[in-house]
């Protein structure tokens, strides 16, 4: 019945629709190319990003692998055309990351949960809110200048324990950000239960809340471990990089991205080489750190 | 009974003495930790301020404005590191804003469900990638490139025409300004990106179905509604990476060529005042004058900074943070 009457009525004003349409389809032709061109340079721009990745990637992969053997990790770093290996950078990276973490976490979590927890909407609370948020994207080779000027003139040498403290600043303002997030997370009704048991608060932060924000703190440890794993700058005014083996907190100490960017400038085949493995094994343990914090991070929710 | 009624009492007399105590000192200390963020910060400014000391006395308002860096004469300025590291950052932001937020666009409109986690993650991770890499990458890889194939062609397309002949111009070495800026932009794309698609995904689904609902295409929808509505976040997100790429050391040292002269062409080589610190530093005595003047540079860095930091939180706090 509507197409009876809609079909003479269209007849009718044949003329005047008929010039609309011509306009309104190119008009819409027009907005669809449009459309067309935007959605193709934003997958274009999608796949420039994953190119760039996967070069990165692929060329690690090509240059390090060749030069991976056992070696590698049972000898020092050693003069050129000696067969040297990175053992002492590896160790020094690890001691240096792990003591890094260990002094920068307990600060990163006691202020996370301060703000989280104690300064809700204080004037101090967004002071120190806002001065982590800084220095988490602070430049690193300044956190050195600042710990050579405090560590290193004036105690007359470059130390190990120095790059370690230039590890846990950088450490501190991310291990903030991820407690505080996760903190916030935890629904108000799980601490009142705590409290109505008569719970005192710190027992209900470290007991109900740590616990439950436990996948999150966690997380956010590790991406701070990855993040100055791979930090050169603080390193190079602190612990300077030590071509001996040494494990001595109080002397220089060799670190894989240090004896990376050593090497990587150098004239010698071999030692190129090394640099290469070394950026090799450094990616390597930084991507896998974070793709386990990510699944750590899913599999909690 | 008795023992119901005794046992309130027990613990109403606990409670009023443990809680004291363990409270007083968990908050005591969680307020200590964060003073101590805020010392901290304090304390860089201070410490890199004083050990400026000497240069800012030696040269005065001068040491900002000249390009003489000569450790024979023992005369330095700061001019030259400051031109090059705003020069590479800009840049690097003319070529990382378009690209992160089409890849921004992409992960919240275009990308099929199953895609959007593994190709978020993707890119996320080009953020984890240690920056002493990117140089590598960068010198041994799009150097190369940049010389052999990039910077011939741009040289030859471009001799001729009045200005642009003088912005692109020299021999092809591959280093210098442009190739900083490009390692810098790939470097940022990732946090860009990510902001930017985080306050994307803050729009309201009403707004955006809405314009659906009216006809509007997805350009349409994200140039009239997701933009304007996300704006304010969009430009802190885009001063974060500024904030980044301003800092940027190891990357920058591989590529930019290391020269202390104001180059014309953006092929020519050139610094920044991290890659200044991160090479001279090593050749400078303490106490030295030299030393000084670095240490002013790095403070004039951390001012420049923290102004741009904290523009960029000044932004991103409403919408990331309620």
């Amino acid at each position: 019945m509507s197409a009876t009457t809609a079909s003479p009525l269209a007849g009718h004003g044949l003329h005047g629709p008929a010039k609309d349409a011509r306009v309104a389809r190119q008009l819409s032709v027009r907005r669809a190319r449009r459309d067309r061109v935007v959605r193709i340079l934003c997958v274009v721009a999608t796949v420039i990003g994953l190119i760039f990745l996967a070069s990165i990637l692929a060329t690690l992969l090509w240059r390090g692998l060749g030069g991976l053997s056992l070696t590698v990790f049972t000898t020092s770093t050693l003069p050129p055309g000696s067969n040297g290996g990175l053992l002492n950078a590896i160790i020094g990276s690890l001691i240096q990351t792990l003591l890094g973490a260990v002094i920068g976490t307990p600060i990163g979590l006691l202020v996370g949960t301060y703000l989280a927890e104690y300064s809700r909407g204080s004037a101090l609370g967004n002071a120190i809110r806002f001065v982590s948020d800084v220095l988490l994207s602070a430049p690193s080779i300044l956190i050195g200048l600042f710990i050579y000027q405090l560590m290193v003139a004036p105690f007359g040498g470059f130390s190990g324990i120095a790059g370690c403290v230039a590890l846990a600043v950088i450490v501190i303002p991310i291990v903030v950000r991820t407690t505080e997030d996760m903190l916030r997370l935890i629904p108000v009704s799980l601490r009142e239960a705590a409290v109505a048991l008569g719970t005192p608060q710190w027992k209900v932060i470290v007991m109900i809340c740590y616990r439950a924000a436990k996948d999150g703190i966690v997380t956010g440890i590790l991406l701070a471990v990855a993040r100055v794993a791979g930090e050169t700058a603080p390193l190079l005014f602190t612990s300077l990089g030590n071509l001996n083996w040494s494990l001595s907190l109080t002397k220089p100490m060799a670190s894989l991205p240090v004896t990376i960017y050593q090497y990587a400038g150098s004239a010698f085949e071999d030692w190129v080489q090394l640099a290469w493995v070394g950026a090799l094994l450094i990616t390597v343990g930084v991507l896998a750190i974070n793709i386990i914090a990510r699944v750590a991070l899913r599999g909690g929710k | 009974m008795q023992q119901a009624v005794a046992a309130p009492a027990r613990s109403a007399a606990r409670t009023r003495r443990t809680p004291h105590l363990g409270d007083a000192l968990f908050a005591g200390a969680a307020r200590f930790a964060g003073v101590f963020v805020l010392v901290l910060l304090g304390a860089i400014i201070v410490v890199l301020a004083l050990g400026g000391l000497q240069a800012f006395h030696a040269f005065g308002p001068f040491f900002l404005i000249s390009a003489d860096w000569d450790p024979v004469q023992n005369v330095y300025g700061a001019a030259v590191p400051i031109f090059g590291t705003l020069v590479t950052s800009i840049l690097a932001l003319i070529m990382a804003v378009p690209l992160s937020f089409g890849i921004a666009v992409y992960l919240t409109e275009l990308a099929p469900a199953w895609v959007r986690r593994p190709v978020g993650t993707a890119i996320e991770l080009l953020a984890a990638i240690p920056s002493i890499i990117y140089g590598m990458w960068g010198f041994f890889v799009i150097v190369p490139i940049m010389a052999q194939w990039i910077q011939p062609h741009v040289i030859d397309t471009f001799d001729g025409i009045p200005v642009l002949e003088d912005l692109f111009a020299g021999p092809p070495f591959g280093t210098g300004i442009f190739t900083a800026a490009l390692i810098l932009a790939i470097m940022i794309v990732p946090f860009i990106a990510a902001t930017m698609r985080d306050v994307f995904e803050t729009v309201p689904a009403v707004y955006k179905e809405s314009a659906y609902g009216i006809g509007c295409t997805m350009w349409e929808v994200m140039r009239s509604i997701v933009v304007p509505y996300t704006r304010t976040s969009v430009v802190g997100g885009i001063m974060l990476g500024l904030g980044r790429a301003l800092g940027e050391t190891m990357a920058v040292t591989f590529v930019i060529g290391n020269t202390n002269r104001i180059a014309t062409s953006l092929f020519g080589p050139g610094n920044t005042i991290a890659s200044i610190v991160a090479l001279e530093f090593p050749e400078s005595q303490a106490g030295s004058l030299k030393l000084s003047s670095l240490l002013a540079l790095g403070f004039i860095l951390f001012v420049i900074s923290f102004i741009v930091l904290a523009i960029s939180r000044l932004l991103l706090r409403p919408r990331l943070k309620t």
